[in-house]
C-alpha cells in the first residue's frame, strides 16, 4: 500500500465534498422550498433555511388534488408490473443460464436490440394498438407497458444472477427426486432471493419514476399517475411551487427509501454484467 | 378507420423456437415454456410497434385523417427534413449528446478515482452521490426548474451573490440559455451511472499491478497512464456507447423542464417527436423522425465500434 501525500489527502476530501454538494444541494433545496410558506418561497431575499417551518404545502397538495389516489395509482402500476416482470424474467433467465438450445443467441440478441432502441419509437402504433384494445386510460395499460419495457433488461440480469450459482445444486436436488420446476423453486430461489429483491426494486422505481407512456395513454384523473397529475399541474397554469415541491418530496420518498435499502446490492447486480463484458 | 392484421407473432425473427426435425423434448418443451411470456410479450408490445412505426414513417398518418390512410412514400421524410426547425433540432441535439456525455463522463470518472480507495463512511457517501441516478427524469427536470427560476430562483441568487453575473437571468426563458440550462441538470442526473459503472472496473484492478508498476519506479500518475486506464478501457468504451444511445433518447428533463421551449430552441428529436405525436397528432411524421433517430444512431454505432476497434477486444 502506498503511503498518501498530505496535499493529496486534503484534495480528496475537498472534491469528494465538493461531489456530496453537488448532488445533495438540489434535493436539499426542493425540501426547503417545500417546507417554507406560500408567501417566504415569492419573496427576496432568498432563505437558505425557512424562518418558519410549516407543512401547509403537504396539506395544499391533498387539498387541491387527488394526490393520495394518484400514490396508489402509482403504488398499483409498480407493484404489479414489476412482480410481473421478475416473474417472466425469473424464468427466462433461468432458461437461458442453464440450457443451450438453438434461437438461443437470436433471443439474446432480441433482447439486447430493444436496449438500443427506444420503445417511444415506436409510441404512434402503440397508441393506436392500446385504442383497439380499449385500454387507454386505464392502469392495466400502464402495468402491461412497463412490463414489456423491463422484460429484456431484467432477463439479460436474472440470468446473469443464475449463471453465478452452480449446476450442480440443482442437479443434486433432482437426484433427490425433485422435478427441475420444484428443484428451481426450491433450491435455487431462495439463495437468489437478494437477487430477485434487487431485481424487483430496480423494476419498481423505473415504473414509479416513468412518464413519457403515462402521459401518452392516461388523461382521465381516476387512473393518473404521480407524473401524470403533475406534469398536467405544470402545463395548466402558474406552477404553485409549494405545492409542486411538497409533491416533489412525497413521490422521492419511496424511490430513496429503496435506494437506500438496498444500494450497494443493486449497484452490484447491476455493474457485474457490464463490466466482465 | 383502416382494419390490421391481427398481430403475427411468428413474423418476429428470433420467436420460433427449434424448427426442422420438430420433436419437441421435455427439456424442449419446458424451455420454450420459460421464455414463452418473455418472447411473446416483447414480441407484441416493442417489435411489432416498431416495425409497424417504419411502415407508418412512409404512409399519411394523421388523427384528423384517419379514413385516409395511404402510402405516400418519402414525403415524410422531406416534411421533417425540410421543416425550418429541422436544423436547430439536430444541431440541439448533437449538444445535447455531447455536452452531457463529456462533463457526465469527466465528472463521473473524477468521482470514481476519488472513491476507489476505502474510507470511512464510504457506504452513506455512496448512497447519497448515487442517489441522482434513482431519481425521475421528470423530477430532475421539475426541481431544477425551479432551481433555475429567473426571480426566485437559487441559482440566479448564487450567481449574483458570487458576483458572477450583475443581474438575475432568466435561464428558461431565453433562447440562447435554455439549451445549457436543461443540459446541467442532465448532467447533474447521468454523473452517477458513469462513476458506478467506472468505480466498478476500478475496483476489479488487481492490487498487483499497481505494486508491480511501483516497483518499476512509475509515480502515482504514470500509474494512472500505463495501469488505470488501459484496464478500465473497455469498460469505458462500453458504457460511453450505451450512454450516446440513451441520452439521445433521453426525453423527460426537458419535456418537465422546458417542453422544447422557449420557441423550439431546447427540443431534441426524442422531444420533437413527443410533441408531435401528443400535440400534433401527425404519427407519420412522428415515426419518421423515429426512424432518423434509429438510423443516426445505428450509423454512430457502426463507426463507434469501428472505431474504437470494439470488436477486436471481444468486450462487447
Amino acid at each position: 500500500m502506498q503511503r498518501d501525500h498530505i496535499w493529496w489527502q486534503t484534495a480528496r476530501v475537498v472534491v469528494l465534498g465538493g461531489f456530496l454538494a453537488f448532488a445533495i444541494f438540489p434535493l436539499y433545496w426542493i425540501v426547503i422550498t417545500s417546507l417554507k410558506g406560500q408567501k417566504e418561497i415569492f419573496s427576496l431575499p432568498i432563505r437558505y433555511w425557512p424562518d418558519e417551518v410549516t407543512l401547509l404545502n403537504y396539506v395544499e397538495i391533498f387539498r387541491i388534488s387527488h394526490f393520495q389516489v394518484y400514490i396508489w395509482n402509482s403504488f398499483l402500476v409498480s407493484l404489479f408490473a414489476s412482480a410481473l416482470v421478475v416473474a417472466i424474467a425469473m424464468l427466462g433467465g433461468y432458461v437461458l443460464a442453464r440450457f443451450s438450445f438453438r434461437g438461443k443467441r437470436e433471443v439474446m440478441f432480441g433482447f439486447l436490440v430493444t436496449q438500443m432502441i427506444p420503445i417511444f419509437i415506436g409510441m404512434a402504433p402503440l397508441y393506436v394498438m392500446m385504442s383497439k384494445m380499449h385500454i387507454l386510460n386505464s392502469l392495466f395499460s400502464l402495468i402491461l407497458i412497463y412490463t414489456v419495457m423491463l422484460i429484456p433488461f431484467c432477463t439479460i440480469i436474472m440470468s446473469g444472477f443464475f449463471q453465478r450459482i452452480p449446476n450442480a445444486l440443482e442437479e443434486a436436488a433432482m437426484m433427490d427426486g425433485c422435478s427441475r420446476i420444484s428443484a428451481l423453486f426450491r433450491v435455487i430461489v431462495p439463495i437468489m432471493l437478494p437477487g430477485i429483491a434487487a431485481t424487483f426494486i430496480f423494476a419498481f422505481v423505473q415504473c414509479w419514476n416513468e412518464l413519457i407512456m403515462a402521459v401518452l395513454f392516461i388523461d382521465e384523473e381516476s387512473v393518473k399517475t404521480i407524473p401524470v397529475a403533475m406534469n398536467a399541474f405544470i402545463k395548466k397554469y402558474d406552477i404553485e411551487w409549494g405545492a409542486m415541491s411538497a409533491a416533489t418530496v412525497l413521490s422521492v420518498i419511496p424511490t430513496m427509501l429503496l435506494f437506500a435499502f438496498c444500494q450497494k446490492y443493486l449497484v452490484e447486480g447491476l455493474t457485474q454484467g457490464a463490466v466482465k463484458g | 378507420m383502416q382494419t390490421e392484421k391481427p398481430i403475427v407473432v411468428a413474423k418476429e425473427p428470433f420467436v420460433s423456437p427449434p424448427k426442422k426435425p420438430f420433436r419437441l423434448s421435455r427439456e424442449g418443451a419446458f424451455i420454450c415454456l420459460c421464455l414463452l411470456p418473455a418472447v411473446l410479450f416483447v414480441g407484441i408490445f416493442t417489435y411489432y410497434p416498431l416495425l409497424r412505426g417504419i411502415i407508418m414513417s412512409f404512409q399519411n398518418y394523421t388523427l384528423f385523417n384517419l379514413l385516409d390512410v395511404r402510402f405516400i412514400g418519402l414525403d415524410n421524410f422531406f416534411a421533417v427534413l425540410t421543416s425550418p426547425e429541422f436544423p436547430r433540432v439536430a444541431l440541439n441535439s448533437f449538444y445535447w449528446v455531447a455536452v452531457s456525455l463529456f462533463f457526465q463522463l469527466l465528472l463521473g470518472f473524477a468521482l470514481a478515482l476519488f472513491m476507489r480507495r476505502r474510507f470511512r463512511g464510504r457506504g452513506i457517501y455512496q448512497a447519497f452521490v448515487f442517489f441522482p441516478w434513482a431519481m425521475s427524469g421528470f423530477l430532475i427536470g421539475l426541481i431544477w426548474r425551479w432551481m433555475f427560476n429567473a426571480q426566485f430562483g437559487v441559482i440566479n441568487d448564487l450567481l449574483v451573490k458570487s458576483g458572477l453575473i450583475a443581474a438575475p437571468i432568466p435561464f428558461l426563458a431565453d433562447g440562447k440559455w435554455a439549451l445549457a440550462a436543461v443540459i446541467i441538470a442532465n448532467i447533474w442526473y447521468g454523473v452517477a451511472f458513469f462513476a458506478i459503472m467506472i468505480l466498478a472496473a476500478l475496483q476489479s484492478i488487481p492490487e498487483e499491478l499497481y505494486e508491480a508498476a511501483a516497483m518499476d519506479g512509475a509515480g502515482r500518475i504514470q500509474q494512472f497512464w500505463s495501469v488505470t486506464l488501459p484496464y478500465i478501457l473497455p469498460t469505458m468504451l462500453v458504457t460511453i456507447l450505451l450512454r450516446v444511445i440513451w441520452i439521445l433518447n433521453f426525453p423527460d428533463i426537458i419535456y418537465a423542464m422546458t417542453n422544447g421551449g422557449p420557441a423550439g430552441s431546447t427540443h431534441i428529436f426524442a422531444t420533437y417527436m413527443i410533441d408531435k405525436v401528443i400535440f400534433g397528432q401527425d404519427y407519420g411524421q412522428a415515426s419518421a423522425v423515429g426512424v432518423i433517430i434509429v438510423l443516426l444512431l445505428l450509423v454512430f454505432t457502426v463507426f463507434y465500434v469501428k472505431a474504437t476497434r470494439m470488436e477486436k477486444g471481444g468486450d462487447f
